[in-house]
């Protein structure tokens, strides 16, 4: 097991080293590929009516007239030990892990990324609560009441979770519980937990609810499928053959076994999450990290989407890493191969 | 309700006695009669082998038999007695508390079987616990007893392994043991061996019949494989379309079979003393659709001697009748065109 | 996506309908009400006025801004020498002194510019505003290392000799620029390199909001700018919100063109466009300060609806929709091609593309627009009684150009915009009539001055004909809003705006209005630069841009500010 471990952490950190050459090479190899000059990319980061002079000496102060390896190796020398930027007035020092300086907002990348974290943390963990308690209850009844009233309402409602736009069902939730039922007048506004738990969970309780429904709908799914197939399974009805009481059939046996690969795409999907629920962070209005990754493509600010997508990567690769051990925790036949 | 119907409601004598079960599945093609009227019995401590093709009906009604059947799809009727209580009219709750305790059962492969998840022993503790009302250290010690009594080696430390790290045959025994666990007064083994090489197969068979004799419970084994009951069954009940076609201890159906069929099952029977060339007889054509069984007798189409009978066969089912005491035949031949058949062109090429 | 927003917006609709949101069809305004007057005129104190920002603020530094709502609402917490009047109408073209006692007094050659500051203007701590930190700060915007978005005029009219950031400046209170003078400490001078008659709208640019030196936290300013104005930053979180409050030291009596009504002020940043267009309807948001007008969906439910409708203002914008031909293309060498598109063009289903008569705008005929001081109506190349398009004078220009039978182009445009998008494929239907056959090239919106459609190397090489363009101007007057657009001579190897007017009578022209003082000649004049550049035919005006803005009933003391390029004036908002 503990070889498991480290073997998978290790295949962890080279993953997470791979993702951020290929992101840096899209960035700032790719465009050279395609004839773009380093005076080309310097001038992104200057205002609309910028002379060459300027463009010129934004190249050379952000060092995109170097080889791109030693931009490469900058990049990761300043996540480990830091950068110094010369702006205005003063030095300003990116300390590590220093994930970039955006030069378009004139701040370092990293605090911002940490900053807009609690947002997207808030997002991700209250809709997976309600999701998985929901699409898994859902879906282990439909599949047991299998054709039924129940059975087909629930898929009806699971279809139009899953193919309704999140930007369709949020705004229409928004305008239905805030403007009209005034159940939630600050939806559409971000609370910190801290500054006030009550607030933080009420102005959040239609983005959770949102973005369960879609995800739910999905699990709700999921589960009646995989439900159906363990029901189907041969030790299911070796359980059955002792005796054992329906419930516990479906508690101990099945259901089991179905949350099994429902666990591994909630892992997935959670670290996918945590890099950014773009489209619903965007409808909500909530500041956090896939607003800030569409805001910053937007700007065309480049290393805070380099930031942006080296954290999603990181909480992806944790995720996966966190489901593999899950998973071999709960299915035997992982452990041992 | 009848006089005669009413009196034919009592509890009969035998251990075990199914009496005109059926069992049907209406499925948007239409009914499939997967069994259809079959009658049988059988005693504490004896054997019965049921063995037919795949298709003829003999899981479905080993599922019959343990009550397995989702009374939502399957249409059940007909009685079964068990040591005086009727499953079929039972409630499913009734049915579940004889599972494992009363009946028990032995499936076809034991690795999809058991559950990946658990440990072999927390899977045989499960059963037991549900059953008697034991600690978990007592229900384990159980757990380790069964584990030895079937053969496994070193059962005090396998009895925390999971089923995918034994073998096959070990994790026939371990499925062996769950099923006996409890002590069950009916066994019954669906295809057993199935899964395993011979070697192991004998092992099993023999490991069967010694608890058999141990427990002293009526057993019934279900197979393709005439060798199999050859070796363990004191009966034999030959399905075929969801019926009984030909029924009698095993001498009889070994030496004086009398249906075409079982002619075929004996031929199709692999044989060590012979060579491999001309050891099988296949049965020609497939078995058939059990959604439309033939109007008269449903082996008629791939029947050799069909034509005997002038059509007979095509149009009249034939009916179970005893032939010798204990031995049934279901076929329209004469008695003496059947022993002739098989006397002077069926058993010399067996 | 346009399916899921008419079932949006239909969806949307029905609940409006369901009462809870009686709030918003309230208020006693009438439609455009808010063009010609102050609507919901009070004087009342008090409140927090809500602000809605889909977008984020470039900078709030005023060394280091260039959006125009950004303009408007930098009036509350910082005071430039200049201001546009605020009052509705026409009026509001018109500039005042703010931080000046006067507008500017200027050399016979107009290349000296002198302001002298009002007495008793303080900073939000009570200390005395000096001419000085006007200076400051425009040095501040020389610095396009540290500051890289804001306007350049400063930087291409004084005399800087080099001068290139006071964080560079080694002399005492970084005050080395030598093109600006403070003899004392109400009193600051201008001296420009070459001529330069409207300077005083140069001195409404926040360039000219003054920044105590002791104060400058240069890039980090932007977090806490020193108030001058009615409101000063209490919290400020880039990307997420502003909050700030009355400002004690500020003294309307040096202030006559500012309320100060709110208690606070509060503003939510990133938030979404459709959801802040439905705060606005259902009144739990005062104002969106982009001002942009409301989008597809909430426009069509406030146009169909009286109730809301009543609230609403299309307000002209000093903004065009336009096609350039570029010249170094063929067949566009040959002026006949260009007149050719001219005519044919499809300006109606153009205008259709961007919303209609009242969220989209007007079709355009030439280059200037109402706003403009000087602007003549004039329609060179009238395109049919709907401005669908006049086939047969494009014909004969085709015939004209050799081409009877039309030819092959590439129409640009800027992928994240769709209504751009639409409006090319407009024009290339348009075109399609007289044989011109056009294919639709997209480019993204950030690049495509810089990489494509602004670099003549580009352009010429990948054969861009027609080129999608849309102009605002910095401030609604000729110089502001042509120069850019027209004068070869600013014309740079990337990043460009003028996509290819080449014409030396019409740089002739705009050298003779930058040295004519009188306002009525001058606007003359820039009408001259407009009819020349349309006889050039190097560009398609097709849409003067109007914007739906909606006011909800809350919001008080509100109408267009004509200054403003057609913005609420958030100076004088109040909520009581």
């Amino acid at each position: 097991m503990v070889n498991f471990l480290i073997r998978r952490l290790l295949a962890a950190i080279a993953l997470l080293i791979i993702v951020s050459m290929v992101t840096f090479a899209i960035f700032f190899l790719v465009p050279r590929l395609t004839g773009a000059s380093s005076a080309d990319l310097a001038s992104r980061y200057v205002g609309k009516s910028a002379g060459p002079q300027a463009i010129h000496e934004v190249e050379i102060r952000l060092g995109l007239n170097r080889p791109v390896v030693v931009q490469y190796w900058n990049f990761v020398k300043g996540i480990i030990v830091g950068a110094h930027y010369d702006f205005g007035p003063s030095k300003v020092y990116c300390a590590p892990p220093c994930f970039g300086y955006s030069f378009i907002n004139q701040t370092p990348v990293w605090p911002d990324l940490l900053d807009r974290l609690p947002v997207t943390l808030s997002l991700a963990a209250g809709a997976a609560v309600i999701w998985l308690v929901f699409g898994v209850t859902t879906g282990v009844i439909s599949a047991l009441k299998r054709g039924s009233a129940v059975d087909r309402a629930s898929m009806g409602v699971a279809l139009a979770g899953v193919s309704l736009p999140i930007f369709f069902t949020g705004l229409l939730s928004l305008a239905i519980f805030r403007d009209n039922l005034q159940w939630f007048p600050g939806a559409g506004t971000y609370v910190g937990f801290t500054q006030n738990p009550a607030t933080w969970a009420a102005n959040l309780v239609l983005p959770w609810v949102t973005l369960a429904f879609m995800q739910g709908a999905l699990y709700a799914r999921l589960t009646r499928a995989g439900m159906l197939e363990t029901m189907g399974e041969d030790y299911i009805r070796t359980a059955r053959a002792k005796g054992l009481p329906e419930r516990v059939v479906i508690t101990r046996h099945a259901l089991r076994a179905t949350l099994t690969p429902v666990l591994t795409i909630f892992g997935i999907d959670l670290g996918t999450l945590l890099g950014g629920a773009v489209l619903t962070e965007g409808t909500f209005s909530l500041p956090g990290l896939g607003k800030f990754a569409i805001d910053s493509i937007n700007n065309n600010d480049l290393p805070r989407v380099l930031g942006v997508v080296m954290i999603g990567a990181f909480f992806i690769v944790l995720a996966n890493l966190v489901v593999d051990i899950l998973y071999a925790v709960i299915d035997p036949r992982v452990r041992l191969s | 309700m009848t006089d005669e119907d009413a009196t034919a409601v009592q509890a009969p004598k035998p251990f075990l006695e199914v009496r005109d079960l059926r069992i049907h599945f209406p499925t948007d093609d239409g009914l499939v009669r997967s069994v259809d009227g079959l009658s049988f019995s059988l005693e504490r401590g004896r054997t019965l082998g049921i063995v037919g093709e795949s298709g003829s009906g003999k899981s479905v009604t080993s599922l019959g038999l343990l009550g397995l059947h989702n009374r939502k799809n399957a249409r059940v009727s007909g009685e079964i007695w068990l040591d005086g209580q009727e499953i079929v009219g039972s409630s499913a709750d009734q049915v579940r508390r004889m599972r494992g305790r009363k009946m028990s059962m032995i499936f076809q492969d034991p690795l999809s079987s058991m559950h990946p998840f658990y440990t072999i022993g927390a899977q045989i503790i499960e059963a037991y616990r549900l059953h008697n009302d034991v600690s978990k250290q007592v229900a384990r010690k159980h757990a380790i007893d069964m584990l030895d009594r079937v053969g496994i080696p070193q059962p005090d430390r396998r009895v925390d392994d999971y089923p995918h790290q034994f073998s096959g045959g070990m994790r026939q025994r371990a499925m062996i043991a769950m099923a006996l666990s409890c002590d069950p007064e009916l066994l019954i083994a669906d295809e057993p061996t199935t899964a395993l090489d011979v070697t192991v197969q004998a092992q099993i068979l023999d490991l069967i019949r010694d608890l058999q004799q141990e427990f002293n419970s009526a057993v019934i084994i279900i197979t393709h494989d005439l060798g199999v009951v050859a070796e363990l069954s004191d009966d034999i009940l030959v399905m075929y379309g969801g019926r009984c076609v030909e029924y009698g201890d095993v001498e009889e159906i070994f030496h004086s079979p009398e249906h075409p069929y079982t002619w075929g099952l004996l031929g199709s029977m692999p044989r060590l003393d012979r060579d491999r060339s001309e050891r099988l007889l296949p049965i020609k054509g497939s078995p058939p659709s059990l959604i439309n069984v033939p109007q008269g007798c449903a082996f008629s189409p791939r029947c050799a001697y069909a034509e005997l009978n002038q059509g007979r066969s095509e149009t009249e089912r034939p009916e179970l009748r005893e032939i010798s005491p204990g031995h049934r035949v279901a076929c329209h031949l004469d008695r003496e065109d059947r022993r002739r058949l098989w006397d002077e062109e069926v058993r010399p090429k067996l | 996506m346009a399916a899921v927003g008419a079932a949006l917006a239909l969806a949307l609709a029905a609940c409006g309908g369901t009462g809870g949101s009686t709030s918003s069809s309230g208020g006693n305004g009438k439609f455009n009400e808010g063009i010609t007057s102050v609507v919901n005129a009070s004087t009342k104190t008090g409140g927090t006025l809500r602000i809605g920002n889909a977008v984020e603020w470039d900078s709030t530094d005023p060394a280091d801004t260039y959006y125009g709502w950004s303009w408007d609402f930098i009036r509350l917490y910082g005071r430039a020498l200049t201001m546009f009047k605020t009052v509705p109408g026409q009026a509001g073209l018109q500039l005042v002194p703010d931080l000046a006692q006067n507008l500017g007094e200027h050399s016979a050659d107009f290349k000296t510019w002198t302001y002298k500051l009002k007495q008793g203007v303080k900073y939000e701590d009570g200390t005395p505003v000096r001419a000085q930190d006007v200076k400051y700060d425009v040095e501040r915007t020389l610095d396009k290392n540290t500051f890289p978005d804001g306007p350049t005029y400063f930087g291409d009219f004084l005399d800087t000799k080099g001068y290139s950031s006071p964080y560079k400046d080694k002399t005492p209170g970084k005050l080395g620029l030598k093109a600006i003078e403070t003899p004392d400490d109400n009193t600051i001078v201008f001296h420009l390199k070459k001529p330069f008659a409207g300077f005083d709208y140069f001195a409404m640019l926040p360039a000219t909001i003054p920044v105590p030196q002791a104060k400058d936290t240069g890039t980090n300013y932007k977090l806490h700018p020193v108030s001058t104005g009615p409101y000063k930053f209490e919290s400020y979180t880039p990307g997420k919100q502003l909050n700030m409050v009355r400002n004690t030291n500020w003294d309307p009596s040096t202030d006559p063109n500012r309320k100060q009504l709110p208690d606070r002020i509060q503003v939510q940043i990133g938030v979404n466009a459709d959801d802040l267009d439905n705060r606005l309807i259902a009144g739990s948001a005062d104002m969106d300060i982009q001002g942009l007008g409301l989008g597809a969906a909430a426009a069509a439910k406030v146009q169909s609806n009286a109730n809301l409708k009543k609230n609403a203002d299309s307000a002209a914008t000093a903004r065009l929709d336009y096609v350039a031909i570029s010249s170094s293309v063929p067949p566009f060498d040959n002026v006949h091609c260009r007149k050719a598109v001219e005519y044919a063009t499809d300006k109606q289903a153009m205008q259709t593309a961007y919303g209609g008569p009242l969220s989209g705008g007007d079709v355009a005929t030439h280059l200037m627009m109402p706003l403009i001081p000087g602007n003549q109506d004039i329609n060179p190349y009238p395109s049919g009684a709907d401005n669908h398009g006049d086939v047969a004078k494009a014909k004969q220009e085709l015939q004209a150009c050799n081409k009877p039978n039309g030819f092959n182009t590439i129409i640009s445009a800027r992928t994240e915009r769709p209504k751009e998008i639409n409006a090319a494929l407009a024009l290339q239907q348009g075109l399609k009539k007289v044989g011109i056959n056009a294919e639709i090239k997209k480019y993204p919106t950030g690049d495509y001055f810089k990489l494509y459609a602004g670099n003549p190397e580009y352009v010429k090489k990948n054969g861009l004909g027609l080129i999608m363009m849309s102009w605002g101007a910095d401030w609604p007057e000729g110089f502001g809003y042509l120069q850019q657009i027209v004068d070869s001579r600013v014309i740079r190897s990337a990043g460009n705006t003028n996509l290819g007017v080449k014409d030396p009578a019409v740089d002739q022209l705009i050298d003779k209005a930058t040295v004519t003082a009188d306002t009525t000649a001058r606007g003359a004049l820039w009408a001259q630069i407009d009819a020349k550049v349309m006889d050039d035919a190097y560009i398609v005006p097709f849409l003067d841009e109007k914007h739906l803005l909606y006011r909800p009933p809350s919001a008080k003391n509100v109408y267009v500010n004509q200054g403003l390029n057609g913005y609420y004036d958030y100076a004088q908002l109040g909520v009581k």
